[in-house]
């Protein structure tokens, strides 16, 4: 029995009950009705077209459970207006599940975890794994989203911007456990660029991409970060970068640009260089001024600020920072930067220190407390 | 989604509102206290936000090395002036915000009286393990 053709079955199963006209929570359960019957039976008589074999059978299983239901009448009246168990649509309808996962009725935690289910076919234990908490809490968490969904019928597809903010929630959180769920999030990205041909989605699958090719070189084998400038590029997937930018270069020539598409572009830039001083952060630059333009986002400004830094100098980098709020989260960190590269040691060991102190990850507080370490023991 | 731990401290914190010794509190509102406590936690895991609690045994010591091959040193229990972290939550929520809304619930615990007992808690957050993409 292969495990990895029913997990990618399963999306598109559950797809055409919900399609069809099936509530969420019910269609999920007759489809897991489902691959426990193909469990059973397949290995004496697989099906010629495992995925109708499915689909039949999960239907069936949801009308059986309709019709068991107390609440009999009002099944049947919906029973009555729904189309019989037809021949399977050629086109993959989980374009659909995509958009249902990411409701904007659910919280950003619920949603990343029922896209994870539903289109990512990962078990309630898997994901509970992968975030580090209790699968009965997780197994609450998806039931909790898909009883918000109950009743939420897709007439027409929602808002993208939410499906690729939830599939790139998923993507930074790495891995831990025994998904890889980076992995997921970019094998989930394809899936979707290759049914809703849209800029961004292309976009944000290009940055995905690109950051994925050179994960092995972020970390040290100790776990301690590698920071971009010192990671060694012989070991980036190539391929992997190639791709991204062709992926990249088709979106950018549909002449809309979005936020993911300027993040990429600026990914590229990076990956594109053979050395780090072969950057080309003139470029890098402007294209932070798009994103600015593009999102406001203060965040945006900082990094904006670090580029600003490496192709104008630190100086105009600190005046860059000057105008930011310096609550805001990494400031210190740009700013302990800014100031080594300024020749200002002393201020950029405080800041670093005090930058480690506020970091959000045990490998960045690492990191910044080597660096301030580095400087304050200097001969 | 990020975890914090909600940390209760009976001691090394300032004074509760409500702060009568719960030796001192009727075996009802000591029982009403207790189930505050575990709805809350059940009401947790039922929003998917609820991840580990468990209390601590108030004999507490601190505890050094003291050198090759000799015992670690330690201050014995029950030390007046010692931090008394009476037991702790883990919850896993989707903002700042709302650990802080938690842990101002799980404050409201009734006491004597009945009332809520204000008592302090400490809310930090977790560092995280996997970086964040920031390049």
């Amino acid at each position: 029995m292969d495990e990895s053709l029913l997990r990618g079955l399963t999306p598109g199963v559950l797809a055409v009950l919900v399609r069809r006209g099936a509530d969420f929570a019910a269609a999920e359960d007759a489809v897991q009705d489902a691959l426990v019957e193909a469990v059973r039976v397949w290995p004496a008589g697989p099906p010629r077209d495992p995925k109708g074999w499915l689909v039949t059978v999960a239907w069936r299983k949801f009308l059986d459970r309709a019709r068991a239901d107390t609440a009999r009448t009002r099944r049947e009246d919906l029973l009555d207006r729904e189309p019989a168990p037809g021949p399977v649509p050629a086109v993959d309808d989980t374009l659909q599940l995509y958009f249902l996962c990411a409701h904007p009725s659910l919280t950003p935690s619920s949603a990343v975890a029922l896209t994870l289910r539903a289109v990512g076919g990962l078990t309630t234990r898997q994901i509970a794994r992968a975030y580090l908490v209790p699968e009965a809490t997780m197994a609450q968490r998806i039931s909790r989203a898909k009883r918000t969904l109950a009743g939420v019928r897709l007439d027409q597809l929602g808002d993208v911007a939410t499906v690729l903010r939830v599939l790139y929630l998923v993507f930074n959180e790495g891995y831990s456990g025994d998904v890889d769920l980076a992995a997921e999030a970019v094998r989930l990205t394809r899936s979707l660029a290759d049914q809703a041909a849209h800029p961004e989605v292309a976009g944000l699958l290009a940055l995905m991409l690109l950051h994925h090719a050179r994960r092995a070189t972020r970390t040290a084998p100790d776990g301690s970060l590698v920071p971009l400038a010192e990671q060694d590029r012989g070991r980036w997937d190539t391929g992997m970068i190639a791709e991204g930018v062709a992926i990249l270069q088709a979106a950018l020539a549909r002449d809309r640009l979005g936020e993911f598409q300027a993040q990429a572009a600026i990914a590229a830039l990076h990956a594109d260089a053979p050395t780090a001083g072969e950057t080309d952060w003139v470029q890098i630059v402007e294209w932070y001024d798009e994103l600015v333009n593009l999102t406001g986002s203060p965040v945006v400004r900082l990094n904006r600020a670090v580029a600003v830094g490496e192709a104008d100098g630190p100086r105009a980098g600190l005046a860059a920072l000057a105008e930011l709020d310096d609550s805001l989260p990494r400031h210190t960190a740009v700013a302990a930067y800014l100031h080594e590269r300024d020749g200002d040691l002393a201020t950029a060991a405080r800041l670093y220190a005090e930058a480690a102190r506020k970091a959000p990850s045990i490998a960045e507080r690492d990191h910044l407390t080597r660096r301030a370490a580095r400087l304050n023991t200097r001969p | 989604m990020a975890k914090y731990l909600l940390l209760k401290h009976y001691r090394g914190a300032p004074a509760a509102v409500n702060d009568v010794p719960m030796d001192r509190w009727t075996p009802e509102e000591i029982s009403a206290h207790m189930r505050y406590m575990s709805d809350f936690a059940a009401r947790l895991e039922k929003t998917g936000e609820f991840v580990d609690g468990q209390a601590l045994a108030p004999e507490g010591m601190w505890v050094r090395y003291d050198g090759e091959g000799r015992p670690p040193v330690t201050d014995g229990p029950f030390a007046e002036t010692k931090d008394l972290i009476a037991g702790w939550m883990v919850i896993d929520v989707d903002s700042p915000e709302r650990a802080v809304e938690l842990a101002g619930e799980l404050s409201a615990a009734p006491g004597a009286g009945g009332k809520p007992i204000h008592e302090w808690l400490e809310v930090r957050p977790f560092l995280t393990a996997a970086p964040t993409v920031t390049e």
